[in-house]
């Protein structure tokens, strides 16, 4: 009898064992990468990659960095308000079946492959609608793949906002609009926001859908919304790394770096301001 | 009112979006569809045909390029066995960390290691495939393969070629560590939305802790577990530019081996739509369309099969 408790005590141990060593190991693949890109991507890192443009493989990063924020931030502009328009007539105005279609086909985007949305735009817009490799059709690619993010992190915000806030804001005789504005939004906006911040570091690191939509420029984008291909980091990457020069590598490691930095800051550190921000004007309103 | 009208246009475009692509594609692809049959699916031959011979190879009605063939086995096969390979690395790694998340880490270690687990889920596939590329390939290329088929050569499809270490393996290990924090997290919330007091009821009658995990806790959990694995799986055969950096890029030939290159449906609408836009016919790029619906539809169905078994376990709460 005893002997039993030890083995089942000693199996138990080896499991658990083997369950910390996954972690463990978890752990040192993710220290691996972060190794390998900040050594290689600090060292990579010169003042004049920022104002200086990409020729052929090698130059500058400015367009590639300036491409990637103005795709995004075009991105943004498309899909906020799509996104929180989307969810706030789903939780202020849907009957209740729409809803729950509303939510499935967003639950469906959620499960499209990237490349998926980047082939269609490129089928459909940059081919079929003659716009060429641009601005816009790489946008509409960014914001598509945001907008299942956005969408369900207002959703769930607008939907958490407490009732009995928003019966006494009627009860104190508030037309809806006004209830809405000054009772939900304000309530629902820190969450919202969070889900916009996810979804703007996975457009920041997104490559697939951008190849065959923004194309690729070695200029500064220009603001032309179409007939005009955009740079942008992730394609430094992917495209430089297997030149045969030193230089395109250092170029490829230094956009990796810059790429991990801008998605850990927005992932990060725009969020836990958004949360401080949040639990100051809610404990003093 | 205007409110009322604006955001249901909002609505909508969410709702109109997937069925749109889904039409577009099927009308886009059509032409593909009818010259292919079933030859997109079982075909392992994928050429644009003779863009400088005369006359032209007509199936169905549709004409291609003389000698076209688009065959998309070579590119599903990849698809499947790199995402199959991949969950064999990561479910147990993942479920280990989660069950150390939850049941093994002290109170104040648990923010920080769910803050990095997430922080490996924000990192882009596109570093993954830089990191693949310089550190992991070699790494397999020199030291795994050559051991592997080496010593265990005996085995069915770990003997054979050592290659370059871009392949299946790379690529599968890349996958694994890409999806694994999405699994952990998911894993890791359905073990903590389960009662505490089936795991301490357990202990109570006895049973040391592994076991009531295994016995009690797990056996609780198993469909919100299958959900998680599934949507795993639904990323990992969708994910593109970290596999295209790795895997080889094979095209017209099956993988022989566990090292062996590889090639996924992903990875080629990438990697042939060049080549694809220069077939003058214009059915190579209709022919990549059409795998990217396959993708499409295999994706949807992963995850409508992940969505119902997660909520079955919602619903069992």
């Amino acid at each position: 009898m005893v002997s039993r408790v030890t083995r089942n005590v000693a199996i138990s141990r080896f499991w658990w064992v083997l369950c910390i060593a996954s972690l463990v190991g978890a752990l040192l693949v993710l220290l691996s990468l972060f190794g390998f890109v900040f050594v290689r991507g600090i060292a990579a890192i010169r003042p004049d990659i920022f104002v200086t443009v990409t020729q052929g493989i090698a130059g500058g990063l400015a367009n590639a960095i300036a491409g990637t924020l103005l795709l995004v931030t075009l991105a943004v502009a498309l899909v906020v308000p799509v996104g929180i328009g989307a969810a706030i007539w789903v939780t202020q105005f849907a009957p209740d079946r729409l809803r729950i279609v509303v939510r499935l086909s967003i639950d469906v985007l959620f499960g499209v492959p990237s490349i998926v949305v980047g082939y269609f735009l490129y089928v459909a817009l940059v081919e079929t609608a003659g716009w060429g490799f641009s601005l816009v059709a790489g946008s509409l690619a960014l914001a598509i793949i945001m907008l299942p993010y956005v969408y369900r992190a207002a959703d769930l915000a607008f939907s958490a906002v407490p009732r009995d806030l928003v019966e006494a804001s009627v009860a104190l005789g508030a037309r809806p609009l006004t209830t809405f504005l000054r009772v939900a939004f304000p309530w629902a906006l820190p969450g919202t926001l969070t889900g916009l911040l996810i979804g703007v570091g996975i457009a920041l690191g997104e490559t697939a859908p951008l190849i065959y939509t923004a194309g690729w420029s070695n200029y500064m984008p220009t603001l032309a919304p179409t007939h005009s291909p955009v740079g942008y980091l992730t394609y430094v990457v992917w495209t430089f790394i297997n030149e045969p020069f030193k230089e395109s590598h250092q170029l490829a490691y230094a956009a990796a770096f810059l790429l991990m930095i801008g998605i850990f800051v927005t992932n990060f550190v725009a969020r836990a301001a958004v949360e401080y921000w949040a639990s100051r004007t809610r404990s003093h309103p | 009112m205007l409110a009322g009208v604006l955001t249901s246009i909002a609505a909508s475009i969410c709702l109109l979006l997937v069925v749109m692509m889904l039409l577009f594609l099927r009308w886009y692809t059509w032409p593909a569809i009818r010259y292919n049959g079933l030859s997109i699916l079982n075909d392992i031959t994928w050429n644009i045909g003779n863009q400088y011979g005369t006359g032209s190879s007509i199936h169905n009605g549709v004409a291609a390029e003389p000698g076209a063939e688009f065959g998309g086995l070579v590119f599903l096969v990849g698809t499947l066995l790199s995402a199959v390979l991949a969950m064999v690395f990561a479910v147990p790694l993942a479920l280990g960390v989660a069950l150390t998340i939850v049941y093994r880490l002290p109170e104040r270690l648990r923010l920080p290691t769910n803050a990095l687990i997430e922080l490996m889920a924000g990192i882009p596939s596109v570093v993954y495939g830089l990191w693949g590329t310089i550190v992991l390939v070699p790494w397999v290329g020199n030291h795994v393969a050559p051991f592997v088929t080496h010593h265990f050569g005996f085995i069915p499809f770990l003997g054979g070629d050592a290659g370059s270490g871009n392949g299946l393996f790379a690529a599968a290990i890349v996958l694994a560590i890409m999806v694994m924090p999405i699994m952990v997290a998911t894993v890791r919330d359905v073990l903590l939305a389960q009662p505490k007091s089936i795991y301490e009821a357990s202990m109570a009658l006895g049973s040391t802790s592994w076991q009531a995990v295994t016995h009690a806790v797990l056996p609780s959990v198993r469909t919100g577990i299958v959900g998680a694995i599934l949507v795993a799986f639904g990323r990992a055969l969708g994910e593109t530019m970290a596999v295209l950096m790795v895997a080889g890029n094979a095209i017209n030939i099956l993988p022989q081996n566990i090292f062996s290159p590889i090639n996924t449906i992903a990875a080629v609408v990438v990697s042939q739509l060049e080549s694809a836009v220069s077939d003058a016919s214009g059915v190579a790029q209709r022919s990549l369309a059409e795998l990217a619906l396959v993708l499409f539809v295999i994706s949807l169905a992963v995850n409508t099969i992940a969505r119902v078994a997660i909520r079955g376990q919602d619903r069992s709460h």
